[in-house]
């Protein structure tokens, strides 16, 4: 396990692999499997934050994961799955607003929250406020977080903040808006509780929130 | 035409005064309009993008109320609609063809040339461009991805096979397409030279004659996509220097020939995939910067300005940037901490920048001056620097807009 730990997160991606494959005959179960992977991102979230790791190597690890359960697919019986849904940290619902189109971010965000430990509600790209609101309702969400790169979409992300204030549901989520030009003007603007520019500070920040 | 003629000689001077790191009259003001004329008249963007006339009058008359130091040809990147309609291009969104009337067009990333297609680009790019991703990007040219191997074609006993697919019924269409978008492309640039015309009759030079990317840039957004090449990185990294390496001097070659053509010595470089965070410092050095560099040169050895869009932050890359002929590179940066790159580059390059869009957009008038305020006081101090916006002027607010003109003009005069 330890090996494949290092594997994961020294980018070996070939030998990650192996060793799934190979741990994964040998009978160990999904779940152990699955924390292995849990932990090597710890060690890439933290180099990240150190300046040692970056986007590519978040990318990399994400796909990492994604082939690392296919593989477990198979191997999957009653209750070796990942935690059900009751007990997860907390809800997050995720989108990136109206009138934009991109989703890299978004989708590092989404699987970040994933892996530690949130129930996340992916909304898609260029998602209409009145969608984000309706969601809100049907999804009980602790958080709400807003993705966008481009500047039309703090009018967008603005909409949805009005909107919640508006159901009196403001004060009972935190808002976090993130992309590559947001920061305190934008904020401000938005209403929003808090602003990342990057994947790792913005699933920080939201763990913060929910106690951990 | 006198005065025109004379205002034009002024704001050159101006603007090479300022890249040569001399101190110019004053602090040189120039911004990238987008579809900010068109707002600025209340007009729709899909309205201007399909109306030749209407986006020269309406670029026009925004140039001549704020009085920039330079103009900007809107034609071939915002007045390209019937162009990008009759290629069904998937590569772009706009207004009325998948965003609102409204809205600016997005760039739509797609992963177009698949990871094991690395070798049939590396063979001969002109056959895969043709074959694989001419028919991707555009669907109008779909029949194109049916054609055998242009480089089979030699004399006209090897070539029959590979004519006659012209006229095959699957091609009509696509023959059709590109002879439409052939002319609407003429259209376009007619009215591309006439506006060049038309704002040098106003006194406005052009700020560049010519576009290039860095090659890391060009495969990752045109042809592997973000997350492709990114993984590419880790998994197949002699291929992408290979890919870099083949499109450098095509990248030299059609900037060069466009700025000889447009006659305007300048051409636009905009970094997308380099910058902090999206590649650690050892990547950066071997992916990027090398091709940057020899780019840069290159560019430099034919008399031209590149003129840098520093996209997002790039502060860990200020070092490598300095590494430059001194007078030679305009750096123009969106969110890099452009105090610390005047400290660093005063002697080396002239800056350009950097009033946050969302200032612009969400601010007031006051909080605009002041910051512009500091960036005269700062960067401008001793010349080698051009006062812009971090961006385009996309959805910046109209009164912010004329703060920083205002503003510019009065205060940032050299005494």
């Amino acid at each position: 396990m330890e090996e494949l730990v290092k594997a994961v997160s020294e980018m070996m991606e070939d030998e990650a692999i192996d060793l799934t494959k190979k741990l994964l005959d040998q009978g160990e179960p999904p779940v152990k499997v699955l924390d292995a992977y849990k932990d090597a991102l710890v060690v890439i979230g933290k180099r990240f934050e150190e300046g040692v790791y970056f986007v590519p190597e978040l990318i990399m690890a994400g796909e990492m994961m994604k082939t690392a359960s296919e593989l477990m697919k198979p191997y999957m019986t009653k209750g070796s799955g990942p935690a059900p849904e009751a007990n997860k940290k907390g809800k997050f619902l995720l989108g990136t607003v109206e009138g934009d189109i991109h989703d890299i971010g978004k989708d590092m965000v989404g699987m970040l929250l994933d892996i530690n430990g949130f129930e996340v509600k992916d909304l898609g790209v260029d998602v209409p406020a009145q969608k984000f609101l309706d969601e809100y309702k049907a999804f009980q969400p602790d958080i709400v977080g807003m993705s966008g790169l481009l500047t039309l979409a703090y009018d967008s992300m603005k909409k949805v903040v009005d909107g919640l204030k508006e159901m009196g549901a403001r004060d009972k989520v935190k808002v976090i808006i993130g992309g590559g030009q947001v920061d305190e003007h934008a904020c401000k603007f938005v209403g929003a509780d808090a602003w990342a520019t990057d994947a790792v500070s913005g699933v920080k920040c939201s763990l913060q929130w929910i106690g951990n | 035409m006198g005065d025109a003629a004379q205002l034009l000689a002024e704001r050159e001077k101006r603007f090479n005064d300022a890249v040569a790191l001399n101190k110019p009259d004053r602090v040189p003001i120039i911004t990238m309009w987008d579809f900010f004329p068109a707002r600025f008249k209340g007009l729709s963007v899909k309205s201007v993008m399909y109306d030749h006339q209407l986006m020269s009058d309406t670029w026009a008359e925004c140039f001549d109320h704020f009085q920039p130091d330079m103009g900007e040809n809107p034609y071939a990147m915002r007045g390209f609609a019937k162009v990008l309609e009759t290629l069904d291009t998937v590569q772009l969104k706009w207004a009325g063809h998948g965003l609102d009337d409204y809205s600016s067009y997005q760039f739509v990333e797609n992963e177009l040339m698949k990871a094991d297609e690395y070798d049939h680009f590396l063979f001969d790019p002109s056959d895969f461009m043709i074959r694989r991703y001419w028919p991707r990007a555009n669907k109008a040219l779909a029949a194109l991805e049916g054609l055998p191997p242009i480089n089979q074609i030699i004399p006209y006993y090897w070539g029959l096979y590979s004519g006659v697919f012209l006229l095959s019924p699957e091609m009509e269409a696509s023959r059709a397409a590109m002879i439409e978008t052939a002319k609407a492309s003429a259209e376009l640039l007619k009215w591309a030279g006439a506006f060049g015309k038309r704002m040098a009759e106003m006194g406005l030079p052009a700020p560049s004659g010519g576009y290039a990317q860095v090659p890391f840039d060009t495969l990752g957004d045109v042809f592997r996509g973000t997350k492709g090449i990114m993984m590419d990185m880790f998994r197949r990294p002699d291929k992408v220097m290979a890919a870099c390496e083949k499109l450098l001097p095509i990248m030299i070659d059609s900037a060069v020939a466009s700025a000889k053509r447009t006659g305007v010595m300048r051409v636009f470089i905009p970094l997308h995939k380099g910058l902090d965070g999206f590649m650690s410092d050892q990547q950066f050095h071997k992916f990027y910067w090398p091709h940057m560099k020899e780019l840069l040169n290159a560019l430099i050895r034919e008399g031209i300005t590149p003129w840098v869009l520093v996209e997002g932050a790039c502060n860990t890359r200020l070092e490598a940037f300095r590494d430059v002929p001194p007078g030679k590179v305009l750096y123009h940066f969106e969110a890099t901490d452009i105090f610390r790159a005047k400290e660093m580059m005063k002697d080396r390059c002239c800056i350009r920048g950097n009033v946050p869009a969302t200032l612009l957009s969400v601010g007031a008038p006051e909080d605009v001056k002041a910051y512009c305020k500091k960036l005269i006081d700062v960067c401008g101090e001793g010349g080698g620097y051009i006062m812009d916006a971090s961006t385009t002027l996309s959805d910046a607010k109209v009164e912010n807009v004329q703060a920083m003109y205002d503003f510019t003009k009065e205060y940032g005069v050299y005494k």
